[in-house]
């Protein structure tokens, strides 16, 4: 069974000049453990497919399944759990809580899932250190380098132990340096079998995961596994 | 959870700790002014109260009528047609529960040295029963000294300030238009009455007494006034109506023509003041509650423009998995945490400023633990149901949209 699995999507937006489609006719699957790069230029439709990939967003039509989970039949309350539980997202600005210190802001999703004070202080401190700041745990995100912020925010979608991260062009504001740091650690997370589906415009980057996709108006042209990491099913291209 | 998110409303506070508390002002403002208007129009309303109940309680007071002499109409009062034999013929009315003929007058009194002007009034040992009126010191004078016309006195505080002293007055000798009365006993201190006179500055002494020696009344037996109180407040008009029936019927009183007499409901009197003080605590109330409300009005100003300013902070939140209600909570719980400490300090300001308005203008203020809880009470609606609307706003926040807010 696939970790993601995506059928004749569709996505139309309402807007003053008429509908436009935003996604046509997408077919996607992923299996658990795989590390894929989306790439395209904008307004293709790739971030619109990563928030519905992230249950941010619903599609039009078409059916998405994720770790068994029929998206388009949840409620707000259990797509807010699948986000919780299931998924774990890095942004390109990071998004961390400003006035919330690094313990803190890695532990407020195990907040949403009611774990107990101590559980979640000890987890956020254990991946703290995993990703390099055991030692600016009680530090403020303006006190620290962007690198480092986004290890923050690595750290915050792993603290839920999720199947799948979604990073939306997670090296988007980091220099060339910091940028292969973050992609190494990356590596390793799907090394320790982690699913990441990762939005990118450079190619460098893309170049770390397994497999590259590419779309363009709405559609995916292009689908290429470069590196087999996992026993891989190819996906079906669409027209 | 919760425990967690009352420490993110905190912290969310203290971030901006001058808008904070300019927001708690409106709170403290409205509640300090709610406590403090419901302090002093309950006070009002208790010292009302008290000197209703130091009149006594469903009284009527029959007053004779006027007469006119070489043309000139004296007030009512003034004739001699009440006496004795209708007081007694009242107090056989259905629904009386006492009754005391009173013949009254001033007259200056003397002892040792000193001497002082003030009201005698002549009545029976019923009189000081109708009045609630108890004796500080010695006893009253019985119906047998009423028969007997003896000369014995109760006095009022103000009379004992002005003419004794530091002495105690049971059994001195006082002479009241030169006539020895011997002090048979002190009366307790009744203070003002509603219409502001010093009830204190009184001498009592036997109606017979009086009529005989002091007040010199040309027709025995008559009676200036006759204080009747009746058994209920339901049974007045009732009683009303008898007394007008039987005193018509005593005094050959033709049907249209005037009576030689008046009724006056004491206790309607007293009953129309208590409704003032009420209307005006109410209308105190009320004032103070629109300060309540425009606190409320603040408070859902400034969590709507804390929302939109953490629009950003409210699509992470979403998307790393807080539910609607989440959200919900986390900006309810920060207006409620504003509207209570707000008002926990509002009622420390009313509490010290009713203390204040009853140190320096000796007004009677009344902090009753009720009027503190519905303070309380409404301030933590006000915090729900103006923090209600900004949280919902929060909630329904598209998360994508919210993510994408700078």
């Amino acid at each position: 069974m696939s970790l993601v699995l995506v059928q004749d999507l569709n996505k139309d937006y309402e807007t003053a000049a008429g509908a436009i489609t935003v996604l046509k006719q997408v077919n996607f699957t992923m299996d658990a453990g795989d590390f894929v790069a989306i790439m395209g230029p904008s307004g293709s439709g790739k971030s619109t497919f990563m928030n519905i990939l992230g249950c941010l967003d619903k599609p039009t039509s078409g059916q998405y399944t994720l770790d068994r989970h029929h998206v388009a039949a949840l409620n707000g309350n259990e797509l807010a759990q699948i986000r919780n539980q299931t998924i774990g997202f890095v942004f390109q600005g990071f998004n961390l809580l400003s006035r919330t210190t690094l313990l803190d802001n890695v532990a407020l999703p195990l907040v949403y899932s009611g774990v107990s004070k101590s559980e979640r202080q000890s987890r956020a401190k254990t991946l703290l250190e995993k990703v390099g700041l055991g030692k600016h745990i009680h530090a403020l995100p303006n006190q620290i380098s962007g690198g480092q912020q986004q290890r923050v925010a690595i750290a915050r979608a792993l603290v839920n132990r999720p199947r799948l991260i979604l990073a939306d062009e997670p090296t988007g504001n980091l220099d060339s340096v910091t940028s292969e740091e973050i992609m190494a650690l990356f590596s390793e997370l799907n090394a320790e079998d982690i699913s990441i589906i990762l939005v990118t415009h450079e190619s460098d980057i893309a170049a770390h995961a397994s497999r590259q996709i590419r779309f363009l108006d709405g559609r995916i042209v292009h689908d290429e596994r470069t590196q087999s990491t996992t026993p891989v099913t190819q996906a079906e291209e669409t027209s | 959870m919760f425990s967690a998110m009352l420490g993110e409303a905190w912290r969310a506070m203290g971030a901006n700790r001058l808008r904070t508390f300019l927001t708690m002002l409106g709170m403290m403002i409205g509640v300090g002014s709610v406590v403090l208007m419901m302090a002093v129009g309950q006070g009002a309303q208790e010292s009302v109260k008290q000197s209703i109940n130091a009149m006594g309680s469903n009284l009527f007071i029959v007053l004779s009528g006027s007469f006119t002499a070489s043309g000139a109409r004296s007030g009512s009062g003034n004739s001699s047609s009440l006496n004795v034999n209708d007081a007694n013929a009242i107090g056989e009315l259905d629904g009386v529960n006492n009754v005391a003929p009173i013949s009254m007058g001033n007259a200056q009194v003397v002892y040792g040295n000193n001497n002082w002007s003030t009201s005698i009034i002549g009545t029976t040992p019923a009189y000081l029963d109708i009045r609630v009126w108890e004796l500080e010191d010695g006893y009253v004078f019985s119906e047998s000294d009423i028969r007997s016309a003896t000369r014995v006195a109760l006095v009022g505080k103000t009379v004992v300030e002005n003419i004794f002293g530091d002495t105690n007055p049971i059994g001195k000798t006082i002479r009241i238009k030169q006539n020895p009365f011997v002090v048979l006993g002190v009366l307790k201190s009744k203070g003002q009455s509603l219409d502001g006179r010093d009830q204190d500055d009184t001498i009592i002494i036997p109606l017979t007494t009086a009529q005989r020696k002091i007040l010199g009344n040309q027709f025995a037996g008559s009676v200036r006034q006759i204080m009747v109180q009746a058994n209920t407040q339901e049974l007045m008009p009732m009683v009303e109506q008898n007394i007008n029936g039987l005193l018509n019927q005593r005094h050959n009183i033709r049907e249209g023509s005037d009576s030689d007499f008046f009724v006056r409901n004491l206790t309607a009197v007293a009953n129309s003041a208590a409704e003032t003080t009420r209307t005006m605590s109410l209308l105190l109330g009320a004032i103070a509650s629109v300060s309540l409300l425009v606190g409320g009005i603040g408070i859902m100003n400034i969590m709507l423009v804390s929302v939109t300013e953490r629009t950003r902070e409210i699509g992470i939140r979403m998307a790393i998995g807080a539910r609607e209600r989440d959200i919900l909570l986390q900006f309810l719980l920060e207006a409620i945490v504003i509207s209570i400490i707000g008002c926990l300090i509002g009622l420390i300001l009313g509490i010290t400023g009713a203390m204040l308005v009853n140190k320096i203008t000796q007004a009677a203020v009344v902090i009753s633990s009720n009027s503190v809880m519905i303070a309380f009470a409404v301030a933590a609606s006000v915090g729900i149901f103006f923090g209600f609307y900004p949280a919902r706003k929060a909630a329904r926040m598209n998360p994508i949209e919210a993510l994408r807010y700078q």
